[in-house]
């Protein structure tokens, strides 16, 4: 099986502080790592191998930092890495990074399936692959918590897709994309001889030219979606007393909650 | 000169802290209060490739150098004192010495089963009534055809009730002093072996600490390790690898102490304002961080001579005294910035408090370590090259 892994880096929210920058978290020159979505990504790809054979390529969209995101799809086994990034591609909304996926997947040629995240930490838009799979063409299947039978030569797939309030099992024909949430696996720690494997790799790094991109239809100036709200949202909170004796004062309090819809 | 670490290094650092995060701390409270042995943890340690991480790939080791020994060490240690000794007991105290001073047949019949962490290894030097004093043991080997018989009593080992695999020293010779002593490679099962626990320590109560009893167990030559009365030199050696190992541990325990308290001291208000505003607070921080700072720098000073396959006796006795008395009164501060939650097992300082006191005893008291920075000083001890020196880290060899 040709197997896709779509990664993106993200600042460790664990580690941000609470300054905020619009719609942005601000993590300049803070910690990055895997967008934990796609480590349930990359374990889902790297068991796909292993149960069928064939490869698994991590593809990520990002800065040139990005490649660090790679090196540990690759420790963790993925088999070869391509990280999509070109200045001309920054700040762009999900459709011009899905536009740029699909670029650079067809650039790797045939698939089976295509793996990734439920959502980015950062954006959490959980839109980006929803517009891969619309731009190339083939079923989406998100949210995915089991995958109960993934059939190469049937050219099909099974899988548990953990809604709000139901689990609801699908099947879609191959070639498909996925997109998974935790609860499908127990990723694993990249391993220490994956390390040393993927502290020598090169990672090809493709730009617009590379993909026939024109610079102009990419990144900020391409993007449809513009952010206007401001953040952190303005508290409104004051305090009420209420008067009586204990019995009127929780009535009242009683009250006033399911009044206000807390309760 | 260069303070960066490796690519390759990096990814380390993250991988076993990441371990730590989610594997250790999540249930070594726990085992802390019932002192019981996270048996747990082994395979997920050895599928991690931790067992032999600086063993050659050809012994089944993962091939790295002796900085990501001491990163592991860091990141373990970080989490609990207990789980980081287990690799400086099972690696640093046995499988290193062997591949340093064992025969090719003996490294490759012994090697690959504690690199993949099948067999779990200790060290029986310390006895009731030697510690420092090597010298004053009275284990004792006679030989009767190609077979020791080996008796004695072993005191305060680590991991004496999980091992299956013990390098103990006894004396081959009575007259030699520690000229007289040979190391020997046991197996758990063997005629007059037998071993139990000690209950009721201070710290360290999710480490097996106990004894060693040998009563006549007949031991093959094949398995002695080194010469006869080379056994010392071997010890010593030994104490090289898992000093290192006990002092990058201490910046671990550091590092987490620090983290707590700056983490505590942002939250807790006293007088109006966080904690973390008074200035004797913020004067306990600082001084945490020098110490994590300037032990850090010992440490990785050691893996860098450790790697060039220079001998390191010196660096490393103070490495694991500096590090390892910082890590006692940087936990002991981290106690007191917490107040009277740090003196409850609520928090890991108190845990880290307990541990750390253990480390300025064994792997040589902080007064020995004292006692030998001052006499290479004063010329009273010199470092004689050994019949088999570690070699240095060539990734060459060591990923073939």
């Amino acid at each position: 099986m040709n197997i896709i892994a779509l990664v993106k880096q993200t600042p460790d929210t664990a580690q941000l502080s609470a300054s905020m920058d619009g719609l942005k978290l601000s993590a300049e020159g803070g910690p990055r790592i895997v967008n934990p979505w796609d480590e349930y990504t990359l374990e889902t790809a790297i068991q796909a191998r292993e149960e069928h054979g064939g490869k698994v390529t991590a593809l990520c969209l990002g800065p040139p930092e990005a490649a660090e995101a790679l090196k540990t799809a690759l420790a963790m086994g993925v088999d070869e890495a391509v990280l999509v990034s070109d200045p001309a591609m920054a700040d762009g909304d999900s459709l011009t990074s899905a536009r740029i996926l699909v670029a650079a997947i067809r650039k790797i040629g045939a698939f089976d399936l295509i793996v990734g995240g439920r959502a980015a930490i950062d954006g959490n838009t959980a839109a980006t692959a929803v517009q891969v799979a619309a731009l190339l063409g083939v079923p989406l299947v998100s949210y995915v918590a089991e995958l109960r039978n993934l059939d190469p030569s049937d050219r099909t797939l099974s899988a548990v897709r953990l809604l709000e309030k139901a689990r609801e099992t699908v099947t879609s024909r191959l070639p498909a994309l996925i997109t998974v949430v935790k609860e499908i696996n127990e990723p694993r720690y990249p391993s220490l001889i994956g390390i040393r494997k993927a502290a020598r790799a090169n990672i090809p790094i493709w730009g617009c030219k590379d993909l026939s991109l024109d610079a102009a239809a990419v990144g900020a100036g391409a993007s449809g979606v513009e952010w206007r709200t401001e953040l952190p949202p303005v508290r409104e909170a004051h305090i009420e007393m209420i008067d009586g004796g204990p019995e009127d004062a929780a009535r009242t309090l009683v009250d006033r909650l399911m009044e206000e819809k807390v309760i | 000169m260069d303070f960066e670490l490796s690519e390759e290094h990096r990814m380390v650092e993250r991988m076993v802290y990441d371990f730590a995060r989610n594997e250790i701390l999540p249930s070594i409270r726990e085992h802390d209060r019932n002192g019981t042995f996270p048996h747990e943890l082994l395979p997920k340690m050895a599928a991690q490739g931790f067992m032999g991480i600086c063993l050659p790939v050809r012994y089944d080791g993962a091939g790295m150098d002796f900085i990501s020994l001491g990163l592991l060490s860091e990141g373990l240690e970080w989490a609990d004192s207990s789980v980081r000794e287990t690799i400086a007991v099972h690696l640093g105290l046995h499988a290193l010495p062997i591949f340093q001073w064992g025969t090719e047949e003996q490294k490759e019949q012994f090697l690959p089963p504690l690199a993949t962490g099948e067999n779990i290894a200790c060290f029986g030097l310390t006895e009731p009534g030697a510690g420092s004093d090597v010298a004053a043991m009275t284990s004792r080997a006679r030989k009767e055809g190609d077979t020791y018989l080996v008796s004695g009593e072993k005191m305060w080992i680590t991991l004496s009730d999980v091992a299956d695999r013990f390098l103990v020293f006894a004396k081959t010779n009575q007259e030699e002093g520690t000229r007289g002593i040979t190391a020997f490679l046991l197996e758990r099962g063997w005629e007059g072996l037998t071993t139990g626990t000690i209950k009721g320590k201070m710290g360290v109560r999710a480490s097996n600490t106990g004894w060693i009893n040998m009563d006549e167990v007949p031991v093959p030559e094949s398995h002695r390790l080194g010469e006869e009365g080379e056994g010392f030199k071997i010890a010593m050696s030994c104490l090289d690898n898992a000093r290192y190992t006990v002092a990058a541990g201490a910046v671990g325990l550091m590092k987490y102490c620090l983290e707590a308290s700056v983490a505590y001291a942002r939250q807790r208000r006293t007088f109006g304002q966080p904690i973390g505003d008074h200035q004797l607070v913020k004067q306990l921080i600082a001084q945490m961080k020098q110490r994590v700072d300037l032990g850090e720098l010992a440490v990785r000073k050691v893996g860098w001579l450790k790697n060039r396959g220079m001998r390191n006796t010196r660096e490393t006795s103070m490495a694991k005294w500096y590090c390892t008395e910082s890590a006692f009164a940087t936990a002991s501060d981290a106690v007191q910035v917490h107040g009277a939650y740090g003196y409850s097992d609520e928090y890991d300082v108190e845990r880290h408090l307990r541990n750390s006191k253990s480390a300025v005893i064994y792997e040589g008291t902080s007064q020995i370590h004292q006692l030998m920075q001052a006499d290479y000083e004063f010329g009273n001890r010199t470092d004689r090259p050994l019949r088999c020196e570690m070699p240095a880290y060539d990734p060459e060899y060591w990923q073939q």
